[in-house]
């Protein structure tokens, strides 16, 4: 199968400091990767060096014209910012038919949050708009951020449920950045273990040992393998 | 009222000027650049004074100054990796250091508070026209910028130039602020370009709301400031800003009792 990424030798500085040391990984088309790692590991660091948004060394080859979707962590809305969220989407030039389908395939059915202001809904309702936009003009991989904290789930649907599914509705390839490791066995066909440096690299039932763990972490973790059914 | 044609040649003016004015304050308070106008009034100081000095287009000089003061800015930003306000900052108490000594003592106070009371038939056909292409280069923009102030990861994935863009906007600012000089005066250019807007910020549940009130707000401060200095026999400029910021406590109090 073909690659969709290629990265070689990256590394990136801030100020004379590595953030991200002699990181190499291929991503084949229709495969998820899993990134993990502690706080200040690099994880965001690498996506935004990914779209292009940070200087580095190395290589980072994109499969050619390949159309990306990304999933910030956060955004910047102020509470008050005068934008609704249907004016977020029509700046992706759309029309109405196309933001409800979007809406929909992120378990959003109620369209009143349209008129809404983008700074005022819920996280978890912002991370699903979010998706929802990122969707938008089919993009062939995508690039999801985590929150740090815990959102709050609306509904019976996980936001990881929910990207099952839409990777296997859209047949997406996709890299997601997680702190909850019981995600990396339901969903990753490769985990990368960042701190940095690569810690480990590969399938997560042969990459993610406890050794590998604590070196990753630092210390102590306890590690639940979910069994699957 | 006895109306002249120029009253009518001021108000015209004022009303275009202000009208965009409000429109770009708007997406300046997005960017959080709140005080980037006020600076910029600022530099355009010296121009307007060498202006005065050589009997040129206040306007005309403004706008150079602005050029050069902008450009240095968008390309110090892209150099040196400080803040555009640090940046603004440096270049903006220097430029009112020039201003000061360039400008000759007796109009000193046109510079500053501005007197629209001069405008001829051509200062206020360019200023129509001026303003209608700022107006609809802002349009142009407004939607790109606006992403890219909620987060630029997201404009760059939409393989959306960011920088380009800065630097039109910034462009049309300085013919904005160049225009508005002569209606408020280098002072004061500030409070027209954020006053409305942060007056319409109070209520706007959208976009095009807050758009459309800020240009609204620039336009009935404009309109009522230059009838009330016929009245009232003061300078225009500084009574434009007293109605501006009427409407903004106004706005703020209605938002009060209204929650």
């Amino acid at each position: 199968m073909q690659n969709i990424l290629e990265v070689k030798n990256l590394t990136v500085n801030f100020n004379n400091e590595k953030v991200i040391d002699n990181l190499s990984f291929n991503l084949k088309k229709g495969e998820n990767l899993v990134v993990v790692g502690p706080n200040g590991a690099g994880k965001t660091v690498l996506l935004r060096t990914l779209i292009g948004m940070i200087p580095f060394e190395g290589e980072i080859k994109w499969e050619k014209d390949v159309k990306i979707g990304y999933v910030p962590q956060k955004i910047l809305p102020e509470k008050n910012i005068p934008l609704s969220i249907e004016e977020f989407f029509n700046f992706k030039k759309i029309d109405s038919n196309q933001i409800v389908k979007a809406l929909k395939s992120v378990g959003i059915n109620d369209l009143s949050v349209l008129k809404k202001k983008i700074g005022v809904i819920s996280s978890g309702q912002l991370q699903r708009i979010l998706i929802a936009w990122s969707l938008i003009g089919n993009p062939e991989i995508l690039l999801f951020d985590e929150p740090l904290s815990g959102i709050d789930i609306e509904g019976e649907e996980t936001i990881y449920n929910l990207l099952s599914r839409i990777e296997k509705e859209r047949d997406l390839t996709i890299i997601l950045i997680t702190h909850d490791l019981s995600v990396v066995y339901k969903f990753a066909d490769s985990v990368l273990c960042l701190n940095k440096e690569s810690i480990c690299y590969g399938p997560p039932q042969e990459a993610l040992t406890p050794e590998r763990l604590s070196q990753l972490y630092g210390g102590e973790i306890k590690l639940y393998k979910h069994v699957h059914h | 009222m006895f109306i002249t044609n120029q009253f009518l040649f001021s108000l015209i003016t004022a009303i275009f000027v202000g009208g965009v004015a409000g429109c770009l304050g708007s997406l300046m308070l997005t960017k959080r650049m709140a005080l980037v106008g006020d600076a910029l009034g600022h530099v355009a100081l010296p121009g307007i004074g060498l202006a005065l000095l050589l009997g040129l287009n206040v306007s005309l000089g403004a706008f150079v100054f602005l050029l050069a003061g902008v450009l240095l800015i968008w390309f110090l930003e892209k150099k040196t990796f400080l803040p555009t306000e640090t940046l603004v900052g440096v270049i903006f108490v220097l430029s009112l250091a020039l201003g000061f000594l360039i400008t000759p003592q007796p109009e000193l106070l046109e510079a500053l508070i501005g007197d629209i009371s001069k405008v001829s038939l051509l200062d206020t056909t360019l200023s129509i026209i001026l303003s209608i292409f700022v107006l609809y280069v802002i349009n142009k923009i407004y939607p790109k910028i606006m992403l890219a102030s909620i987060s630029e990861d997201l404009a760059t994935v939409n393989r959306i130039n960011i920088s380009r863009y800065n630097l039109i906007y910034l462009l049309v600012i300085s013919v904005i602020v160049a225009l508005g000089v002569k209606v408020v005066g280098s002072l004061l250019i500030g409070a027209l370009v954020i006053i409305p807007a942060a007056a319409s910020r109070i209520f706007s549940a959208n976009m095009r709301q807050y758009i459309f009130w800020s240009g609204l707000f620039g336009v009935f401060s404009c309109v009522f400031g230059i009838l009330l200095s016929g009245v009232i026999k003061l300078a225009v400029g500084p009574l434009i800003i007293l109605v501006c910021t009427l409407f903004f406590a106004v706005c703020l109090i209605l938002k009060k009792t209204h929650n």
